[in-house]
């Protein structure tokens, strides 16, 4: 009876566990369906992108939405954006240009094929909600000139000291309500309706609550989820093509349900060769992962019990742990307000407070810092970050640099060395405080 | 009695350390790591052990007093004769290796011939070994495949032109051979070449009567203590192509700190730059690593350029400290990239610079190379300690020192003559503790 209830159970949470991947997976393979078809079905494509992006507002006027981001961490993923890049190299881009964009400038030299094995169509529309990379600037820039299609610039004023002004909202709205709107309306041929945008921003907010809840579930000794690795497929549809969906709903319903498991059952994150052994140290991560040796990344974690109980990677699509949830009451500033907020929008001291708030938060054991080579924008001051955050939370820190999709900078045995190097600082230190006490 | 062995597998060489119960240095032992980690842990650790029965002999010459000044002396060359008789050991043991090897295979046609010159140039190395390890005699270097390898070269040569024998294929049957000895495990028996070496020292210093017989007695109940191997860590980069469990294997960076704080308790900031890699390391007053920094992916600027430099310029490593030394103008060389190295020291050349300002300048790269690595450590508090293979150039401390002062004022910076054995000295401590916490463990249970 027992075994039988036990066999049960296991498989019940094995349907769960798979629910959310699968249902992921789904949406993803629909959402390249779709955008392929394009060109055959007459809907019209907006290329935009990850940070800020207004993904409701597209939504609205019935435009399918293209993340160039994502395209690049999917050829990274599949491991063929090495080539892409050396394309864009080809062409003439610089080896310390941002990958993201050889890789993006590549695949398009390449016949711009997308993971469905189609070809992606062309935008009519580049909208470019600027919060903080001055790159993304040029890169549509450069989209311009292959594309000769529209192109929108919302600007977001960056928080250099660290707080939101109604200036800074009212100036938003001016841009939205006169330029973003206008144009998007022009493209589409579509009327803009804010009570569509109401419905979107409704399903937002409900998701980010349970983004937010499976977040803060690493809090749990041990922690259900890796919320830098795991975490990097959990933010996946609210940073992507469905926040506002029906289908990031359902989504975000399974992943809550799941992680309520594993918090009942007392069991750690799944890595790609299942359950994770018993948790040994717990990180706090700032910086994207490497994604051309993404699963080799991870095993170095995982192998030696190392769990990541929070990110600053899983905030760059929209900071929601922190209280902000978009708000239909008040459609245009809370665009406004999420812009604003995204992670790369944040001054040096806002992510320092935010990273060191993990860290006391999480009963984390120290800071890691995955510096990426190509990114200047987010890599300039990480190393002072880092200090201060040691000198603040008397946490250790380490510092590992990689690249995005760039296997070229990714070096397994030095980055290995490193991190075992600093997993044992961590044991000395504390085995050191023991023999202290 | 207890041992604790420390194993740095770097990638040039592999050190051993051997460590008592009191943290004292017992012995340390470096053999060049091939491409063989196992065969290299073997034989470092061997070395380690014959030097910490020099150790033990000192310590039992030493204890009685009788000796006075004279054990010094006395135990170099008895050391000498070791090394003689090890030596002649391994010289035998490739000469069988070359001459077995004729039986069929690619030497079957000139098997006689072969077999005659290779005995002719066996018989003239052996019969200089005695002076290769005389008081003050020159080797080349203190790993066997590098003396019997000059020395064969040379002798064959001769012998080839005496015997009209094709050199070539000489030196093809060394090469051979020289393999398979290299990687064979030490010999067991190192108590009957005590022995021996002692009867040779005896004879040669004229010692004879109860002296003697004291000393045979001494060195006899040295040997007679068991050297038990209680606990071994493994280090450096090829510790995970080993069998060692995690428990075994300490990363280097810890072992580093941990090495230069024995070394220098004061330490704070351990520079190491070895052949692949640089460090800079931060440690609190026990020795712990408190921040790290090492060279990412690119390995500009570590010991493997001055390699390059020196195969480009056609030097001996060791000959590029002393050519930079007398530098008076080092010019200013920006790119430490290894490959680059090459073009941008000949375009230096054709440009008329002096070779040694060139070589200067290259040392200054690297040094400013690792000053920036330190600086993203967390930089440099008093003291600080250089260690790896480049803190033995004259030249790189040198400049070292300038840029040190220049940018952090005076500062007390140390370097010990052995401080090659930093990482395998912390691997041994570490292997100490974990002996002792466990022990301590045992008793709580």
């Amino acid at each position: 009876m027992n075994t039988t209830t036990t066999q049960q159970k296991a498989a019940l949470r094995d349907v769960h566990k798979d629910a959310s991947m699968r249902k992921q997976k789904a949406m993803m393979g629909a959402h390249y369906d779709r955008l392929t078809a394009a060109p055959q079905t007459g809907e019209k494509v907006c290329s935009t992108f990850v940070p800020g992006n207004l993904n409701e507002l597209i939504d609205c006027f019935g435009l399918v939405n293209n993340l160039p981001e994502v395209n690049a961490i999917q050829n990274g993923l599949r491991r063929i954006s090495g080539q892409y890049v050396l394309e864009a190299e080809k062409i003439g881009h610089s080896e310390d240009v941002c990958t993201y964009v050889k890789s993006d400038i590549g695949m398009m030299a390449k016949g711009n094929i997308a993971p469905n094995g189609r070809p992606f169509p062309k935008p009519d529309v580049l909208l470019l909600s600027y919060t903080g990379c001055f790159t993304f600037m040029k890169w549509f820039e450069l989209l311009r000139e292959q594309y000769r299609c529209e192109t929108i610039m919302l600007h977001t004023p960056y928080l250099g000291d660290g707080t939101v002004t109604p200036n800074m909202i009212q100036y938003m709205v001016r841009q939205l309500r006169d330029e973003v709107i206008p144009k998007l309306e022009r493209v589409s041929g579509v009327k803009f309706d804010i009570d569509r945008l109401r419905e979107r921003l409704a399903r937002s907010a409900q998701a980010e609550d349970d983004l937010v809840y499976v977040l803060r579930s690493a809090r749990n000794r041990p922690s259900p989820i890796d919320a830098y690795f795991g975490g990097i497929y959990y933010i996946g549809p609210i940073f992507g093509a469905f926040r506002g969906s029906e289908d990031a709903l359902e989504y975000y319903r399974f992943l809550r349900a799941e992680v309520d498991e594993r918090i009942a059952a007392g069991t750690g994150p799944v890595t790609p060769e299942g359950d994770m052994g018993a948790e040994k140290y717990r990180l706090v991560v700032e910086g994207p992962p490497n994604y051309t040796n993404f699963r080799q990344f991870w095993k170095m974690f995982y192998d030696e019990g190392a769990v990541v109980v929070a990110s600053s990677y899983t905030k760059v699509g929209g900071v929601y742990d922190l209280g902000f949830r978009h708000d239909p009451r008040k459609p245009l500033e809370t665009l406004a307000e999420y812009c604003l907020g995204v992670y790369t929008n944040r001054s040096l001291p806002m992510r320092i407070d935010m990273l060191s708030r993990y860290l006391e938060e999480y009963q984390a054991d120290g800071l890691l810092i995955n510096s990426i080579k190509s990114c200047n924008s987010f890599s300039a001051g990480q190393l002072l970050m880092m200090r201060e955050i040691e000198r603040r939370t008397g946490k250790p820190g380490a510092f590992i640099e990689s690249d995005l999709v760039d296997p070229r900078y990714f070096s397994a045995a030095n980055i290995k060395n490193r991190l075992e190097s600093y997993f044992q600082m961590i044991e000395q230190r504390r085995s050191g405080a023991a023999h202290a006490a | 009695m207890k041992t604790f062995v420390g194993i740095d597998l770097g990638s040039t060489t592999t050190k051993a350390v051997l460590l008592d119960e009191s943290c004292q240095v017992l012995g340390r032992g470096i053999t060049n790591s091939r491409s063989n980690y196992a065969i290299a842990t073997r034989i470092a650790g061997e070395e380690a052990r014959v030097d910490a029965r020099f150790t033990l002999f000192r310590r039992a010459l030493t204890d009685s007093g009788d000796f006075g000044e004279r054990v010094g002396e006395f135990l170099s060359a008895f050391e000498r004769f070791f090394r003689l008789e090890q030596f002649i050991e391994r010289l035998d043991d490739l000469e069988h290796t070359c001459i077995g090897q004729l039986k069929g295979g690619q030497f079957a046609a000139l098997e006689a011939r072969l077999s005659e010159t290779l005995t002719e140039t066996f018989i003239r190395v052996r019969r200089e070994a005695g002076e290769l390890y005389a008081p003050g005699g020159k080797r080349k270097s203190d790993f066997f495949r590098d003396i019997a390898g000059a020395r064969f070269y040379a002798h064959a040569e001769a012998v080839s032109r005496e015997t009209s024998f094709p050199y070539e294929v000489l030196l093809n049957s060394y090469d051979k051979a020289i393999i398979e000895v290299e990687n064979r495990p030490p010999s067991g028996d190192l108590d009957a070449k005590f022995r021996r070496a002692l009867a040779r020292v005896l004879a040669e210093d004229r010692i004879a009567g109860a002296a003697a017989e004291w000393i045979r007695d001494s060195i006899d109940a040295s040997l007679g203590l068991e050297l038990e191997e209680s606990y071994l860590v493994g280090t450096g980069y090829g510790r995970v192509t080993l069998p060692f469990s995690k428990e075994h294997i300490r990363s280097e960076i810890l072992c580093h700190g941990l090495g230069a704080h024995l070394m220098y308790p004061q330490t704070r900031t351990v520079l190491d730059i070895g052949g692949q890699d640089t460090k800079g390391i931060q440690v609190d007053a026990e020795g712990l690593v408190t921040n790290f920094q090492m060279n990412d992916r690119c390995a500009a600027g570590c010991g493997r350029y001055l390699g390059y430099i020196a195969d480009e310029m056609n030097m001996g490593l060791h000959e590029l400290g002393p050519m930079a030394m007398k530098s008076e103008r080092p010019v200013r060389i920006n790119s430490t990239c290894t490959v680059f190295a090459g073009a941008e020291l000949r375009d230096r050349l054709s440009l008329g610079e002096k070779r040694e300002d060139i070589v200067a300048g290259l040392h200054r790269a690297i040094i400013l190379r690792a000053i920036s690595i330190i600086s993203r450590s967390g930089g440099v508090t008093d003291e600080f300690t250089f260690t790896g293979g480049v803190a033995k150039n004259e030249a790189a401390v040198r400049e070292l020192r300038k840029v040190l002062k220049e940018n952090y004022g005076e500062l007390t910076i140390n370097i010990n003559p052995e401080s090659i054995y930093t990482g395998a000295l912390g691997a041994a401590e570490f292997a100490r503790r974990a002996h002792s916490d466990g022990a301590r463990a045992e008793g709580r249970a």
